[in-house]
Parts: structure tokens; sequence; C-alpha cells
């Protein structure tokens, strides 16, 4: 390794890059773009969701408590239903969002304290599911003629919530960490992946393969220009999820960063890997399509790790985004430290080095 | 070996195939140290590749190469930072400018900052871009950016420089002062090897080699190439050249007739009664034609060699 030469590859990237508008532009603004886009939708307050309701216990107390719902104007009845068996149906259909179900023993549960009406909502929209928590925060009003035993505590949300098709509850809490692993994933993947191949289609690979700059040299000297800007997009999505949506970073901010690297240089040597199996950067770009959507699906960033079947299991746990995204929710929203999670930070270096090898073994100074 | 000290390039049974294609056949080549060789040949007769080969970046399937005594291409990363391989095509950075090309060049090839500096500077001054140092390579003409291509292959100072077509997308007069560098830096003692398919390019080398289809079908000085013709090149003047060119090409013994202005250029196979053949066949037809001896060019030497080279061929199939 020559540091001057690699000096060299790595300022002239940094120079074509400067000239590159519209990557320059890709690189600034999708992170914000993305993060406003996920975290809005989530963070919108919804009026007007069509919604039905199954009053069983038709007693003037659940009146009552219906009457209060639609006045927060949050949602609108659109169908009538008499059990919670047809609510469900119907959410199903798409008819409705929401769906309120008060139960025949509705008086009997809000004087023991139970919850006592219950919220069905379409979870996979996570605005309505957000509406529904919102639902669930409003106090039941007390209603005169209905005793109630002071000694027995009310329930902290008297109306239970229940999400179908997304468990998880996903938040911007939640999406903000895992949104630093999905677009590192994208871009850092994408700039090494036609980095070479973009080269050899242009012809410079032929003027470089017959000076004396080595194969490691080449391949570092375009790593190291992505990895910073990988974490100049790592800190435009924390500092936005900060500012925006008041994302906690329970953990250190070094640990943070030090996992964001670890899958920078995964997505960039996994890259790297793809440029020298491909002929053409249309090629390198379905080869990225190809790792990116697996990777969306399976790390555990949409659906939760422990409900997929085991062979999905063992997909994710090859791609990089899954352990990082272990890694990134362990320590900003649990606190937990880099060390504790050796598991993920291990395999991700074991990655590294495993497709940074290929990749330099691949490369070959000819033109075979 | 003496002489190994004088001798750049030598190449032995050199063959790439490339599935089913042979785009080169047993070539053999040597090359004096100091001197401007050319590589004259048609589109697709195996130029690029016999060079490629020659710089280590493509693998013969079979023959030996030595290049400044290195065996090729075991040896090709040593062979690295002696040799300037201009491409075919354009292959510096169209999105860098001109100083920021060369000083990449020259950071790779092993100067160190003072050196590329120094050296940087003083070629952009010597191959007329002082001035257009902060310019995109990508938005210089053809022959500038040849121009800069071969500033950029020689900052390290190499040995040895392979150029590939580096004039066939370029104007005359680029094109002479192209080659009026190319002389300087041989001057300078570099041994020059150029592919070229422009006739007139060709006879200001030393010694040239003809590629025909992979094969090396005649090689020497252009003055013993065109000398061993002499006395096989006629000159025709007739009325009708058209029709003359038809009449022409039915007489035994010519190879070609090319039309040239209003008179015909004939080569013939052998030196003989050619002149008199074509006389009589023009009486015979009611024409009235001159026929005159004429000097021989590089162009007849292209001719005769890959007309030659076709008839062993088929002699060869036929058997
Ligand atoms: N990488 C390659 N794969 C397959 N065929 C090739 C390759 N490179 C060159 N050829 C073929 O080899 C022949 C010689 O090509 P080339 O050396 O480029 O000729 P020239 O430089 O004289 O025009 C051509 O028929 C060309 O199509
Ligand atoms: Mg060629």
């Amino acid at each position: 390794m020559n540091w001057r030469r690699l000096w060299a590859v790595v300022i002239k990237e940094l120079r074509q890059l400067r000239r590159d508008h519209i990557t320059l532009l890709m690189i600034v603004g999708m992170p914000i773009l993305q993060l406003v886009l996920f975290g809005y939708a989530i963070n919108l307050n919804p009026r007007h969701l069509p919604a039905a309701i199954a009053d069983q216990a038709l007693t003037s107390g659940s009146r009552q408590v219906v009457m209060d719902m639609l006045a927060t104007g949050v949602i609108e009845p659109v169908k009538d239903a008499e059990s919670p068996q047809q609510l469900m149906s119907m959410l199903r259909r798409g008819e409705i969002s929401v769906g309120v179900v008060i139960p025949w023993d509705f008086e009997r549960r809000r004087a023991l304290g139970e919850s006592s009406v219950q919220v069905l909502v379409d979870g996979s929209d996570t605005v309505v599911q957000n509406a529904a928590l919102q639902l669930a925060q409003m106090p039941l009003t007390y209603t005169p003629g209905s005793p109630r035993d002071s000694s027995i505590p009310l329930p902290e949300l008297p109306i239970s919530v229940v999400a179908f098709y997304n468990p998880q509850r996903v938040s911007a809490i939640t999406i903000v960490p895992g949104l630093i692993g999905i677009i590192l994933t994208m871009t850092m993947m994408m700039f090494t992946a036609v980095a070479i191949v973009r080269e050899r289609e242009r012809g410079n690979m032929e003027l470089l393969i017959a000076t004396p700059v080595s194969k490691g040299e080449l391949m570092l000297g375009k790593l190291l220009p992505y990895g910073a800007i990988g974490l100049i997009q790592t800190s435009l999505i924390l500092l936005s999820g900060v500012l925006l949506f008041q994302v906690p970073i329970r953990g250190s901010l070094l640990d943070v960063y030090l996992s964001a690297l670890l899958l920078i240089f995964a997505n960039l040597s996994l890259g790297l890997l793809i440029s020298t199996a491909t002929q053409s950067q249309f090629q390198a770009i379905q080869m990225t399509f190809f790792v990116f959507v697996p990777s969306i699906l399976l790390s555990g960033f949409v659906f939760p790790f422990e409900g997929m079947p085991e062979p999905a299991q063992w997909i994710a746990e090859l791609l990089p985004l899954t352990h990082f995204i272990r890694l990134i929710r362990g320590i900003m929203l649990r606190g937990a430290e880099l060390v504790e999670l050796w598991q993920d930070w291990v395999a991700l270096l074991v990655f590294i080095v495993l497709m940074m090898v290929l990749a330099v073994s691949r490369f070959r100074k000819s033109l075979d | 070996m003496t002489n190994d000290v004088e001798i750049a390039i030598r190449a032995r049974n050199l063959s790439k195939t490339f599935g089913r294609l042979r785009a080169v056949a047993d070539v053999d080549l040597t090359v004096a140290r100091g001197q401007v060789y050319g590589f004259l040949g048609p589109n697709g007769s195996g130029k690029s590749t016999t060079i490629r080969m020659l710089c280590g970046l493509l693998t013969p399937s079979d023959g030996d190469i030595q290049v400044l005594g290195l065996r090729i291409p075991e040896q090709a990363e040593k062979l690295r930072q002696h040799i300037g391989y201009m491409t075919q095509h354009f292959s510096l950075f169209t999105d860098l400018t001109l100083w920021e090309n060369l000083q990449f060049l020259a950071a790779v090839q092993n100067l160190s900052r003072r050196q590329a500096s120094l050296r940087v500077k003083e070629l952009l001054q010597e191959y007329g871009f002082a001035g257009r140092a902060s310019q995109l390579a990508g938005t210089l003409s053809g022959g500038q950016k040849q121009r800069l291509a071969l500033a950029g292959s020689i900052v390290h100072k190499p040995d040895l420089l392979f150029l590939d077509e580096p004039t066939s997308a370029v104007d005359p007069e680029s094109r002479r002062d192209f080659w009026e560098k190319l002389f300087e830096l041989a001057d300078a003692g570099t041994t020059i090897l150029v592919s070229s398919h422009y006739m007139d390019e060709a006879e200001r080398c030393h010694r040239l080699a003809i590629l025909d289809r992979g094969h090396l079908v005649a090689d020497g000085t252009p003055a013993d190439l065109t000398g061993a013709l002499r006395g096989r090149t006629l000159e025709v003047s007739a009325e009708r050249p058209r029709q003359a060119k038809q009449l022409l090409m039915q007489v035994s013994g010519v190879i070609s007739a090319a039309q040239i202005g209003n008179s015909l250029r004939v080569l013939c196979d052998e030196v003989g009664d050619c002149a008199g053949r074509i006389e009589r066949a023009f009486a015979a037809a009611g024409m009235s034609a001159e026929v005159s001896a004429t000097t021989p060019s590089l162009e007849d030497v292209f001719v005769a060699a890959t007309n030659e080279h076709k008839a062993v061929e088929l002699r060869g199939e036929s058997e």
C-alpha cells in the first residue's frame, strides 16, 4: 500500500463527486426527504377516519362514551355494527379504519377499573394507529348513576387498543434509527457498485490498470471517500430525527457512529464485490436491488424478526442491515452499549473482511 | 544475451483467441530501442489486442513476450512504471480538469509531490495548454484530447511508449503536430510503438509491421517494403477510367487497380510483362491507354501483402 497513490485515488474520487451535482443532491436530499416522509406520515393528526361502533352495552354510560368519541372528530361512523366479528370483517375489507367495541359488561368493567372499551384499528396504516392511540388517551367521563368504587384505581388507559397487521407499533422513534440503516444501505452499496463498472464503461480502467496503482489502492481509494459521505448522511438523519421528532439517543453517540461506520463499510465492500462481478452500471444497480429489497423486508425494520419463518431468519442473519438495526435500536432506544451487543458488530466485521477479500481477489489488473 | 540491451520488445508466436476468433495469430515481432515502430492494419486486424498483450493487460493464448527485458505477463507489474500507454479511446477523466488529470497520473506513477507539480506545469506548457489548466478534459476538442492523453502517458518519462491509433479522430494539422511531438520523444531516447491505419503516418516510422486479420503479413523499413515492389506498380491513363478499371481487373497478373483522379494505379503480382498484357487488352477492347511505371507506395505494400497472405490462406485451405 503506497499512501501517496492511495491519497491520489481518494482525491480524484472526491473531485469527481464534487462535479456530480445530482449525486451530491441525492446524498444530502435523500436522507432528509425520507425522514420527513416517514416521520410526518406517522405524526399526522388525522380526522374523520371511517369508523363503526358496536355498542353491546347500550347503557346511558356507554352512549356517553360514544358521544365523547365522536366529539373528538377523529372518527366518523360510516357503518352500523353489532359484534366485534362484524367490525373485524369490515376492517379486513377496508370499509372502516377504526372499529369501537363497547362490551355488554361495560358498566361492570368500568366499575372494576378494567379497560372497558376496545378500539380495533387497521394497524397496517400507521396514521390510523396513531389516531387510535389518541382516542385511547381520552378520559372516560364519569356518569352519575353508576356508582364507582373509589378503592379501585382507574386503569392507565381506560380504552385498550388492539392493532392488527402491525403489532410492533412502528413509530417515528423506532423508524428513525432503522432509517439510518435503510438509507446507508441504499446509497452506500449503489456508490461502489457502480464505481468500478463505470470506470470500465468509460474506458478509464484500461488507463488505470496500465499504471503502477495497486488493486488495494484502487479499492480502498473508493471506500474511504464514500465512507466519509456515509458518516455525513448518518449525522443528517440523526440531527433531523432529534430536532423534528425528538428521537432519543439513550446510548453513547460514539457507539451510534461506530455502528454506522460498520454498516457503511459492510455495504461499500459488498458494492465493490458487485462491481467486480458485473459488466454494466445497469446490471450493478439491479444487483444492489437484489440485496436491498430483502434487506428492507427481512432486517426487522418492517416486520418483527421473531415473527419470521426460520429460513427467512437465516437469510436475515446474512444481511448487514439486520445486525445494524439490532445495534442501533439497542443503543439509541434501550441505551445499550456497543460492547454488550458484540454478536452483531462481530458479524458486521466478519462480513466486511469477507467482502473485501472476495472483491480484491476477484478484481484483476487485466482486461481478460 | 548481449543484444537484449538494444531490444525493447521481442515477441514470438504471439497469439490470442477470443472464443473461436483468432484475433492475433503467430505474430513474431522485434522492436529495437529508440525506434518509432509502426503497426499498420485495418480495423479489426488485431493491433489493439497485440498492444494490450505487450503491455501485460491481456494474457496471450500462446507465445512468449519480453519487454524491456521483463517476461510478460508474469512481470507485468514491474513493467508498468517503465511504460506509457495511450489507449485507443480517450481514457482520461472527462470530469477532471487538465491539471487534476495530470496530477493524478503523476501521483499514481510514483512522482513525489514536488516532482509532480513541476512536471505537470512543464507538460501543460509544452503541450500547448498554458492557461487552460483548469478546463475540464471533457470539453477539449478531439485533437486536444489526444495531445492531453499523450502528455498523460509520459508524465513519468517512460522508456517505452505504446500508442494505439492516437490520431484516428484528428484533423490533418493536429496529426502533424502530434507526430512532431512523437519525434521529439524519440529523439530523447523513447522507444515508440504506434498503431495506425494512415499510410502517410506509417511512412514516418523507422520500421513497421503490417497486420491483416491477426497475421503479421510484412515488416521492415518503409524503404525496404516499398523497394521490394519496384517494377510492380504501374500508372494507366485512359479516357473512361471506370470502364478501364473493369477491363484491368480481368487482365491476368493484376492484383488491384485503384482510380486516382483520371488515371489508375495498378499493382501487378510480379515484375514482368504486366504492362505489355495491359496494353494488348486495351487494344483488343478498342480503347486507348497509356501505361507507365510508377514508384511503389506503402498503400501498394499493404495491398500486396494482404493479397499474398490471402492467396497463401486459400492454398492452405484447399490442401
Ligand atoms: N475482448 C474481446 N472479446 C472478443 N473479441 C475481441 C475482443 N477484443 C477484440 N476482439 C476482436 O478481435 C479482433 C481484433 O480486434 P482489435 O485488436 O481491436 O483490432 P484493431 O485494434 O486492429 O482494430 C476484432 O475482430 C475484435 O472484434
Ligand atoms: Mg484498435
